[in-house]
């Protein structure tokens, strides 16, 4: 988690912590909102100005791994550029040998039959006819009389055909590369982004709403892929176009070469100059998302309370606000990069202008033939589409490059301390477990746990008990290393646990949380959940793992019985069930040391009796916190810590603490005169357990 | 499925597409005539070398190309205006079908694929307008042109366009046809990775106390193979297209200059017009490109469209009464007659033919245990659900009657799951009453025993709550629920075992300090521990769905099986452990 001795700086907030909430509160979203629905999105950092050029780098070094696609697509379409180019000079021969043909019947008006295109040359210059006898000249294979060649006129066809159906091939094998090297890339980026929030600190995600963490994977890395899909074979084709026409324009003529060189520097002022004014828009456009999906995502999760608490309007109001600003965003975002394009079609057509009026002066003094002129204006064209072809794919990029940026912000969020390399392995773990000299608190100006000693012999049972809010949960949190001790060490076996790896740590310890948590899936497979891998239950030690929990009996009433699908919301099945459920999955998990936190709250008492009873059977032989409300299910533990307001106030076996009169002899008389002060003979006949001091 | 979506929510926006229109027609027709002009420069300009002349038309160049500008943007303004509205809009209408909806349906699509549909799958068709309205709409207009001028050049050689247009849609229909299951398969499979990571997130402290880290690697690796295999697959199809619509385009030209060439020879057509045909040609490929760039992002947009309808189309099955019953005093009284509940598709009723009523100042208390239906009986109350059969009244008028507002305004439900909202502690308290003053809120919080923990906290009200009120403990998680109650004073109180989380003490105290507030209250508590509800007014024994008994607790220890069976059973925890 953060480091051992956090600077006030640096350390993260610990808005996780369940018995105690953040202190650093997150920016209100609106100090003023009375009930109008609270809202997602805290924690989240003002919108950043885009750092488009790194992140445009780092995302091109995740195509590093792809780059003999890389290379192959480029390949494939200079192959298909050139065969695109070809293919209308192959087609204006085509035009010239019908062209042959119609002269040569038009000479057969002149000339007999059969005579060769030199001869009618000689003869027309002959009559004068100058012009048209070089014209003549030029047509090498014509024959008077013969009409079109149409074998010549088919095999140049054939050519024609072969050369697109080429062009053809080799686009759509580079838009197939295309589509593996996006694909990849992204699945790359999505299963980076899931591995990263296994390592970010669990302080992250309170700060962090769920929905907007996951509009980053889902609406973020969408539009990455569609921008790079799209960019990524039109940018290619568009730059290899741009250098070999500047090629042919410099070859032509260097004077209007420059000319139209210089439209680029114009062009990108253009393109710069409307791409900053839009890039703050797509920033905010995919934020604006990230909240809208924040908010979204929240509402649908509190539908019950929305719903009676008659907050349906509010909940509506503040998406209207959200939804508007998106609105705004993404109306901006996409009109200023559409003014791109246009822009650019007016430079383009300045530079045409200027080159036609410097041809045409070069013309008028013989320093330039008319075809030259004729020539670099066509290219001319050819040179300033591509470049607003790539000045409008800016446009596609800064979205995309936005979106890429929050991914990778999201990647960057500081994660928890790495495990120790190399770690210790503590083998077969007998589960002692001590405290020593522990010092905690989730910020530096409110100490929580001070000094604290505490020692706890494998296979015995601590009982922690204290109000609501005493600090009860954070003892656990430090066990399991959900946070790290300030000063002073927690030892496993004897072995400091920040020497251990997390994974060792946990594996050795099962807990059963306040919160139950099922996922999409069968009930066995919820249940077998926490089984270790490598680890096999059999069906027989499985079935009685669920008939010592009481899971079998209701399972067995389901239609589908242990092939239940549970949903993510765990409907299907109670509160109280599901408990039993989480139960029954740390019992199959099978630890040598164990946490229960208040974990039978939800049960009913006919089956608490006998998950008691269970839980007796697991603990022993097992080093157990427990965490209970009810003192009757402590009044046999080896220990008994009484917390108030953070720190350990008692501490000491049932009968001791009893006979000692200070809290837990309140809060013990405290429970039975609120609860079952009728009963107090039964309780009091029942007799105090003989005291097994540890 | 498109074509309604978009008949829908765009025909508010007539006007500016008119306009839009308008915009692209000029621009259209001004590039038409660039080339004009082009030709003009260098017949006329560069080949005699008059300078003035270029100068002349290249100026009117410029301002066509001024004209051209100036359009375009306004096109663009208008159309960003109208795709971005339209994105809003539907965007809007789910989020309020949503709220609409009962958990039911919020349950049958799952709130991960709500959440995609609401935001990705707007997304694909708010795109797809936003191209259709600034580029493809030239497309038509270009297509009529070229095939108006090519027709003008020589109708015998127009047979081709007969054959072309029909293989060229045929192709891209084969195409689209076969691209659109997976383009819907491709939104599945993002609700999938959205519902995995959901469970992650939500279940982070799970999953890290059972190290099974490396299993949801897994688990999340699957998904994601699996969309990155659907998205290859639909990728593939989509790389096919613009390849395979230039083919038929390239080829056509072939065919021209072929079959051209033998009306040339024949003398039945100009070489000139065989060439001005083949550019005429040109310009209907280049509509056809860009109708086909539209054509790639239809199916995707269809399938998201087609999602949305879905949500829209699905009729809430709590619905708001259509002459909602005003004109009653509440007093609070709540009442169930012969009340059975069934959810849809179950065979067995969850609760069956209950009968009791709950009054004001009385205290109701339901037990039964896990699984007898108690939960599913509050929920009736607040229309959460609604009765299969019989019915819920609350002063007489059944629940169904009632406009949901002045229903919730009655009610105050303090959930089994404590959910708290972002926002602050007292964003939280004012969700149960949005004018509540800070008295009113430290009052409420003084009743459920939050006093003390939330005074501690650095910024008191203030403080920051996470979303599910993750940064606070299950007891005080349950006793800020209580409070956003409290404050609201309602009419009927629901507790949804509301007290689990909470230690004896702290219930007990609780029960002393809610009593007061209660005195004019229907409060119905739902629990599991004996203790917390042996002072009710009224116990209701629930077994199986069915009312076992009902009275206080001494009547029940005396009448009820059930009942004394749970009590026995209680007590042997207590004491016996």
């Amino acid at each position: 988690m953060s480091d051992q001795k956090p600077t006030p700086g640096e350390q993260a907030s610990p808005a996780a912590a369940p018995e105690r909430p953040a202190v650093q509160a997150p920016p209100r979203r609106r100090p003023g909102g009375a009930g109008g629905g609270p809202f997602g999105g805290m924690g989240m950092p003002a919108e950043k100005a885009m750092n488009f050029g790194p992140s445009l780098r780092r995302i091109a070094r995740y195509l590093g791994s792809e780059r003999w696609r890389v290379v192959l697509v480029a390949l494939l379409t200079v192959a298909s550029v050139a065969a695109a180019v070809a293919g209308p000079k192959l087609l204006g021969s085509a035009t010239n040998v019908i062209f042959d043909g119609v002269t040569s019947k038009m000479l057969a008006q002149y000339f007999p039959a059969g005579t060769t295109s030199a001869q009618a040359a000689q003869a027309l210059r002959d009559q004068g006819e100058t012009t048209q006898a070089g014209l003549v000249e030029s047509m090498k294979g014509l024959v008077v009389g013969e009409g079109v060649d149409f074998h010549r006129l088919a095999v140049i066809i054939g050519w024609v055909i072969a050369v697109y159906v080429a062009a053809s091939v080799f686009q759509w094998i580079a838009g197939r590369v295309t589509t593996m090297v996006v694909q990849n890339t992204v699945r790359r980026l999505r299963d980076e982004v899931e591995a990263k929030l296994h390592r970010l600190p669990l302080a992250y995600f309170d700060k962090q709403a769920r929905g907007e963490v996951l509009s980053r994977v889902t609406n973020d890395i969408d539009n990455v892929a569609q921008s790079m899909q799209q960019t990524l074979s039109q940018l290619v084709n568009a730059v290899l176009t741009v250098v070999g026409v500047l090629a042919v324009m410099f070859w032509i003529s260097p004077v209007l070469a420059l000319i139209a060189l210089a439209t680029v520097p114009v062009s990108v002022w253009v393109a710069t100059a409307i791409a900053k004014r839009s890039q703050p828009q797509f920033i905010q456009q995919w934020a604006s998302t990230g909240r809208l999906n924040a908010h979204i995502e929240e509402m649908f999760t509190g539908h019950t309370l929305v719903k009676v608490y008659g907050h349906q309007r509010s909940a509506i109001e503040d998406f209207d606000a959200e939804n508007e600003g998106l609105y705004k965003a993404s109306f901006r975002a996409q009109f200023m990069s559409g003014i791109i394009q246009p822009a650019m079609g007016f430079v383009g057509n300045l530079n045409y202008v200027l080159v036609a009026v410097v041809g045409g002066l070069k013309v008028a003094t013989g320093q330039m033939s008319l075809g030259d002129v004729q020539a670099f204006i066509q290219y001319s064209r050819q040179f300033t589409q591509p470049l607003t072809q790539v000045a409008s794919m800016m446009n596609l990029l800064q979205s995309g490059v936005a979106s890429a940026e929050r991914v990778f912000e999201l990647l960057d969020a500081d994660e928890q301390t790495p495990d120790p390399v190399p770690a210790v392995e503590v083998g077969p773990v007998r589960g002692r477990v001590a405290f020593e000299d522990v010092s905690f608190s989730y910020t530096p100006d409110a100490p929580l746990i001070e000094h604290l000693d505490l020692v706890v012999e494998p296979g015995q049972t601590v009982a922690i008990v204290g109000p609501t809010g005493a600090g009860k949960t954070t003892l656990v949190n430090l066990v399991m290393r959900f946070y790290d001790v300030d000063a002073g060490r927690i030892t496993l076996d004897g072995v400091d646990t920040r020497d251990l790896t997390r994974a060792e740590l946990r594996s050795n310890v099962g807990m059963v949380l306040q919160d139950t948590w099922v996922f999409k899936g069968t009930i066995e497979e919820n249940l077998r959940y926490g089984i270790r891998d490598g680890r096999t239950v059999d069906e027989a030690e499985f079935v009685a793992a669920a008939e010592a929990t009481h899971v079998d009996g209701f399972v067995r009433t389901l239609p589908d019985g242990y092939a239940t699908v549970l949903d993510d919301e765990g409907s299907s099945v109670s509160a109280g069930e599901k408990q039993l459920l989480t139960i029954a999955r740390a019992f199959l998990a099978d630890p040598p040391i164990l946490i229960l936190d208040e974990a039978t709250s939800s049960v009913d008492t006919r089956t608490e009796l006998l998950v008691q009873n269970a839980m007796n059977a697991l603990r022993r032989g097992r080093t157990s916190f427990v965490i209970a409300h009810r003192l009757s299910t402590i009044r046999d533990a080896d220990t008994i810590l009484v917390m108030e307001h953070g720190s350990i106030v008692e501490q000491g076996t049932h009968d001791d603490l009893l006979a000692a009169g200070g809290a837990f002899a309140r809060l013990y008389a405290s429970q039975f005169a609120g609860a079952v002060e009728d009963e107090g003979d039964a309780v009091v006949g029942a007799g105090p357990v003989p005291p097994q001091a540890g | 499925m498109l074509v309604p979506l978009l008949r829908q929510f765009l025909s508010q926006y007539a006007r500016p597409i008119a306009l839009l229109l308008v915009f692209q027609l000029v621009q259209t027709i001004a590039a038409l005539y660039l080339p004009t002009l082009n030709a003009d420069i260098i017949d006329k300009g560069v080949a005699q070398g008059d300078t003035g002349y270029i100068w002349r038309v290249g100026g009117m160049m410029l301002l066509v190309t001024l004209v051209q500008v100036a359009c375009t943007i306004a096109a663009v303004f208008l159309g960003a205006r109208v795709a971005m509205g339209f994105g809003r809009d539907v965007r809007r209408a789910q989020f309020v079908q949503v709220e609409s909806f009962s958990q039911q349906e919020i349950g049958t699509f799952g709130a991960p694929s709500l959440i995609t549909r609401a935001t990705n799958d707007v997304q694909q068709v708010q795109m797809l307008v936003l191209m259709s309205l600034t580029i493809m709409v030239m497309a038509p207009i270009m297509m009529i042109g070229g095939v108006i001028l090519a027709l003008q050049q020589d109708v015998q050689l127009s047979w081709l366009l007969l054959v072309i247009v029909p293989v060229l849609a045929a192709v891209v229909g084969l195409i689209i046809s076969r691209m659109v299951p997976y383009f819907r398969a491709m939104q599945k499979k993002i609700d999938t990775i959205n519902g995995v990571l959901r469970e992650q997130i939500s279940g982070i402290r799970v999953i890290r106390a059972f190290v099974t880290e490396p299993r949801e690697r897994r688990r999340f690796g699957d998904a994601n193979t699996d969309l990155y295999e659907t998205s290859v697959r639909a990728g593939r199809l989509m790389a096919m297209m613009f390849p395979a619509v230039m083919l038929v385009m390239n080829l056509s030209t072939v065919a021209v200059m072929w079959f051209g060439g033998h009306r040339v020879d024949s003398g039945e057509m100009q070489i000139g017009a065989l060439t001005a045909y083949l550019s005429y040609i040109m310009y209907i490929l280049m509509a056809v490109m860009m109708s086909t760039f539209m054509f790639m992002m239809v199916p995707r947009a269809s399938v998201a469209a087609e999602r949305i309808r879905g949500v829209l189309d699905t009729d809430a099955s709590v619905v708001e009464p259509l002459q909602p019953r005003r004109d009653t005093e509440h007093a609070g009284v709540v009442r169930f007659e012969h009340v059975s509940f069934a959810y849809p598709g179950a065979e067995k009723p969850v609760l069956h033919d209950v009968t009791f009523e709950a009054l004001p100042g009385r205290t109701t208390a339901i037990i039964g245990s896990t699984g007898s239906g108690k939960s599913t009986l509050l929920n009736l109350v607040p229309r959460l659900y609604d009765v299969t059969d019989g019915a819920v009244l609350v002063d007489g008028v059944d629940v169904r009657d009632l406009a949901g507002e002045d229903l919730g305004a009655l009610l105050g439900l303090v959930p089994q799951k404590a959910y708290l909202f972002t926002g602050t502690v007292a964003d939280n308290l004012r969700y149960g009453k949005p004018d509540a003053t800070e008295d009113e809120m430290w009052a409420a919080l003084d009743v459920a025993q939050a006093r003390s923990f939330v005074e501690e906290l650095p910024d008191g009200l203030a403080s920051a709550v996470a979303q599910g009120g993750t940064n606070f403990s299950g007891g005080q998680r349950q006793r800020l629920a209580i409070a956003r109650a409290v404050v609201r004073d309602p009419r009927v109180y629901l507790f949804d075992d509301s007290f689990s989380a909470l230690d004896y003490a702290t219930d007990a105290a609780l029960r002393a300090a809610l009593q007061p507030r209660t005195r004019r209250s229907t409060v119905i508590v739902v629990a599991q521990r004996v203790a917390t509800i042996r002072y009710a007014d009224q116990i209701v024994v629930l077994d199986e769905g069915r009312v076992v008994g009902t009275g206080t607790h001494a009547e029940l220890l005396e009448t009820c099986e059930t009942y004394q069976e749970i009590v026995y059973s209680q007590l042997s925890v207590e004491e016996a452990a």
